[in-house]
C-alpha cells in the first residue's frame, strides 16, 4: 500500500513538474537555448502569487489570472532583449546569458523578500481526500488537474492552430520556416512567452507545496533540467513522461529504502540512462553540424 | 612557393602582424603582476584585506585549472565544484583520522587532495565525456548534486550537514592569512604554468582541436577521449588543491559548501569574463571579480548587491566583449598595429595603394606577406 501511494503521489507531483520542464523543453526545442532562468522564473512565479495572496488576498490559483500574462510579457521582453542579439554560439551562449538573467532576478527577488522562507498558506493547502488507506493531498489532485488543462491547451497550440504549425516548423528547421515566410523571431519569442508562463503556473503550485526562497532555484533548474535531458532535449512528450518517471522513482526509493537516497537516485538515474541513450528517452539524435 | 600560396586579398590584412603582444610585453606583464601580488600582503597587512587575497588565490587556482579542461576542450563544465568538495573532504578528513597538526602540515597534504580529485576524475570523466554539448554541462551538475548528497548522507564519514570542524592553526591573528596566500600564490603559479605548457604542446593542440571540431579532430588521428580524459584530470587535480586550500582556511566542512553550485557558475563566469581559452583571462577575471565580490560582501553584509552588478556585469560582458576581456584587448592591439601599418604604408604609389585587390600574383604581394604567413594563432 505504501509502494502505491508512493507511485500516487510521484505522478501527482510529477504532473506539476511536466508543467515547468514541459516550457524549458519547449524553449530549448524551438531555438536551441537552454534556458538557465527557469529555476528562477519558477521562484518567480511563486512569489508573483506569493503576493498577491498576502497583500491582496487573491486566490492562488485565481491569481493565475494575471501572473500567467505577466511572465508571457516578461518571457517576450527576455528575448527581444537578451536571446535576439546572440549571435553565435548560441547554446552556450544562451545558457549563460540565462544564468546572468537568473543571477540579476535573484538578487532582486532577494532584496525584495529578503532570504527568509516563505510559504503560501491557504486554507487547501493541508486538506486531503482519502479512498480506503490512500490519502490525496487536495493541493495535489487540484495542481495536477491544472497541469492537465495547461498542457493540454499547449498540445492545442501546438498541434491545430496556425501558430502550432509555424512553431513546429521553426522546431524542424529554422531556415527553410523563414524561406516560407514564417516570423520565427516571433515564434521564438511567443515560445519564450510560453516556456516563462508555464513557470508561473509551476511556480504557484511549488509556492503551496513547498516554503522557498531565491535560493532555492538552484535545487529546482537542477531537478528540471535532469528532467528535461532525460526526456530528450525539445521532446514535450518526453518531457512529461519524464518527470513523472524520476518523481515515482524518487518517491519509490524514499519509501523502499531512505528518503535522504531518493535525491541521489533521481540524478543517478539521469546518468546511468544517458549512458545507455545519449539523446534522451524521446530526443532526436544530434546530427553533426559541418 | 608559387604565387597562388599567397594569393593577396590586399594589404588590408597584413598577415605578419602578430596576433599576440610582444614577447617583452608578455614576459614583463608576467613579472609584473607576479611581483604584484607577491607584495600584495606585504602592503596591505589588514587581515580583512588579506583575507580577500586567499579567496582570490583560491579562485584562481580553481579558474586556472577550470581553464586547462574547459577552456581548452571546449567542453564547458559547471559541475567542478565536485572536485572542490572532494578537495576540501580529502583535506579534512586526512587532517581529522591521521591528527595533522594545523598549519605548515596541513598544506602538505594539498598534492594528495589534488591527487584524490584527479584519480576520482578519471572514471567520472569517462562516463561524462559520452556526451556533447548541453547534454555534458547538465551532467556535469548533475554528478556535482550526486556527490553533494553522498557527502550529506554518508553520514559516518563526513557527519552529514553538521560538517566537520578543523583545527585551526596557532598562528596569530595578523599573520594567519599570510601562509595561506603565499601557498595559495604557489598553487597559482604551478596551475598557470600547467595551462601555458598545455596551451604550448602538441598535446595542447590536440586538445584545441577537440574543441574545434571533434570528429575532424578523432578522423586526424587524435585519441580524443583519452586526450580529453586527461585535461579532464588535470583540472581535477587543480581544483581540488583550491578545495583543500580553502577547508583549513575557513576551518570547517559542510556538504552545501563543499560541492557548491555557486562556485561552479563563479568559477565559469570569471573565466568567461576575463576569456576562455586564453593563458591570461582566468587571471584577470580572477583578480577582478572575486576580490569585488568580498568588497560587495563585505559592505553591504549579504550578497544580493553583488548578485545584481555580478548578473549585470557578466550580461554587459557577454554583449561587448563576447571573447572576454583578454582577447578583446589583444585584438584591439593588433588592430591598432594594423592601423599604423596602413598608414605608413598607405602614401607612397597612389596607383597602386596596398588596400586594392589588385590582379593575383602581380604588384600585390609584398615579402612582408610571404614570411607572415606561418604567424601562429595567438595566445595571450
Amino acid at each position: 500500500m505504501l509502494v502505491l501511494q508512493a507511485i500516487i503521489d510521484g505522478i501527482l507531483v510529477g504532473g506539476f513538474y511536466a508543467l515547468m520542464a514541459g516550457g524549458l523543453t519547449l524553449v530549448f526545442g524551438v531555438m536551441d537555448i537552454v534556458n538557465f532562468a527557469q529555476g528562477i522564473l519558477v521562484v518567480l512565479g511563486a512569489y508573483l502569487s506569493y503576493a498577491l495572496y498576502s497583500h491582496l488576498n487573491i486566490d492562488p490559483f485565481l491569481s493565475l489570472l494575471i501572473t500567467i500574462p505577466v511572465m508571457f510579457v516578461v518571457g517576450i521582453a527576455v528575448y527581444w532583449t537578451m536571446i535576439k542579439p546572440i549571435k553565435q554560439d548560441r547554446v552556450i551562449m544562451s545558457l549563460l546569458v540565462m544564468f546572468a538573467v537568473g543571477t540579476v532576478a535573484e538578487g532582486i527577488l532577494d532584496l525584495i523578500f529578503s532570504s527568509n522562507l516563505v510559504e503560501i498558506h491557504t486554507s487547501y493547502v493541508n486538506s486531503s481526500v482519502r479512498l480506503g488507506s490512500l490519502v490525496f493531498p487536495a493541493i495535489y489532485l487540484y495542481a495536477f488537474a491544472m497541469s492537465v488543462v495547461l498542457l493540454g491547451g499547449v498540445y492545442y497550440l501546438l498541434y491545430r492552430t496556425r501558430f502550432g504549425r509555424s512553431l513546429r516548423a521553426s522546431m524542424q528547421n529554422p531556415t527553410a520556416a523563414r524561406l516560407v515566410g514564417i516570423n520565427t523571431d516571433w515564434v521564438s519569442a511567443f515560445t519564450l512567452g510560453i516556456g516563462v508562463g508555464l513557470a508561473a503556473a509551476g511556480g504557484m503550485v511549488f509556492g503551496l507545496t513547498n516554503s522557498f526562497d531565491a535560493a532555492s532555484s538552484y535545487d529546482l533548474i537542477s531537478r528540471l533540467l535532469a528532467i528535461v535531458i532525460f526526456g530528450g532535449f525539445g521532446s514535450l512528450s518526453g518531457a512529461l513522461i519524464a518527470s513523472i518517471v524520476m518523481l515515482v522513482i524518487q518517491d519509490l526509493v524514499a519509501v523502499v529504502w531512505s528518503p535522504t537516497w531518493g535525491q541521489t537516485t533521481f540524478y543517478l538515474v539521469l546518468v546511468l540512462v544517458l549512458l545507455l541513450r545519449p539523446q534522451g528517452l524521446l530526443g532526436r539524435k544530434a546530427v553533426r553540424a559541418q | 612557393m608559387t604565387a597562388i600560396d599567397v594569393t593577396p586579398v590586399g594589404a588590408a590584412a597584413p598577415e605578419h602582424i602578430p596576433y599576440e603582444p610582444p614577447k617583452a610585453v608578455r614576459r614583463g606583464g608576467t613579472a609584473l603582476v607576479l611581483v604584484l601580488l607577491a607584495a600584495f600582503p606585504l602592503v596591505f597587512t589588514n587581515p580583512a584585506v588579506t583575507s580577500i587575497g586567499v579567496f582570490t588565490m583560491i579562485f584562481l587556482v580553481a579558474a586556472c585549472g577550470w581553464n586547462i579542461f574547459s577552456g581548452y576542450s571546449g567542453y564547458i563544465s559547471i559541475g567542478h565544484a565536485a572536485y572542490y568538495g572532494i578537495g576540501q573532504y580529502t583535506v579534512a578528513l586526512l587532517v581529522l583520522h591521521l591528527k595533522v597538526a594545523a598549519g605548515w602540515d596541513t598544506f602538505a597534504l594539498l598534492p594528495l587532495a589534488g591527487l584524490v580529485a584527479a584519480v576520482l576524475a578519471v572514471p567520472i570523466g569517462f562516463l561524462l565525456l559520452r556526451v556533447r554539448k548541453h547534454t555534458f554541462i547538465i551532467l556535469t551538475v548533475a554528478v556535482m548534486f550526486i556527490l553533494q548528497l553522498l557527502a550529506f548522507n554518508l553520514t559516518s564519514w563526513t557527519n552529514g550537514s553538521g560538517g566537520l570542524e578543523l583545527p585551526f592553526p596557532t598562528w596569530t591573528g595578523a599573520f594567519f592569512n599570510e601562509p595561506f596566500y603565499y601557498v595559495g600564490l604557489a598553487g597559482a603559479v604551478v596551475a598557470c604554468a600547467v595551462s601555458w605548457w598545455v596551451r604550448r604542446s602538441k598535446y595542447g593542440l590536440g586538445l584545441l582541436s577537440i574543441r574545434d571540431d571533434e570528429d575532424r579532430a578523432r578522423g586526424l588521428g587524435i585519441r580524443t577521449t583519452r586526450t580529453k580524459l586527461i585535461a579532464y584530470a588535470m583540472s581535477a587535480f587543480f581544483v581540488g588543491i583550491a578545495g583543500g586550500l580553502y577547508a583549513p582556511f575557513v576551518g570547517s566542512v559542510y556538504p552545501q559548501f563543499g560541492f557548491d553550485p555557486n562556485f561552479d557558475l563563479a568559477v565559469a563566469v570569471l573565466v568567461f569574463v576575463g576569456g576562455i581559452g586564453t593563458l591570461s583571462g582566468p587571471v584577470i577575471g580572477a583578480l577582478l571579480l572575486i576580490p569585488l565580490q568580498q568588497y560587495f560582501y563585505l559592505q553591504f553584509g549579504n550578497d544580493n548587491f553583488f548578485l545584481i552588478a555580478y548578473g549585470v556585469l557578466f550580461l554587459l560582458i557577454l554583449r561587448l566583449l563576447p571573447g572576454g576581456i583578454a582577447p578583446s584587448i589583444t585584438g584591439l592591439y593588433r588592430r591598432v598595429l594594423v592601423a599604423r601599418q596602413l598608414r605608413t604604408t598607405a602614401p607612397p604609389g597612389p596607383s597602386a595603394p596596398p588596400g586594392s585587390p589588385g590582379p593575383p600574383g602581380a604588384g600585390g604581394v609584398t615579402p612582408a606577406a610571404v614570411t607572415g604567413a606561418d604567424g601562429k594563432e595567438g595566445t595571450s
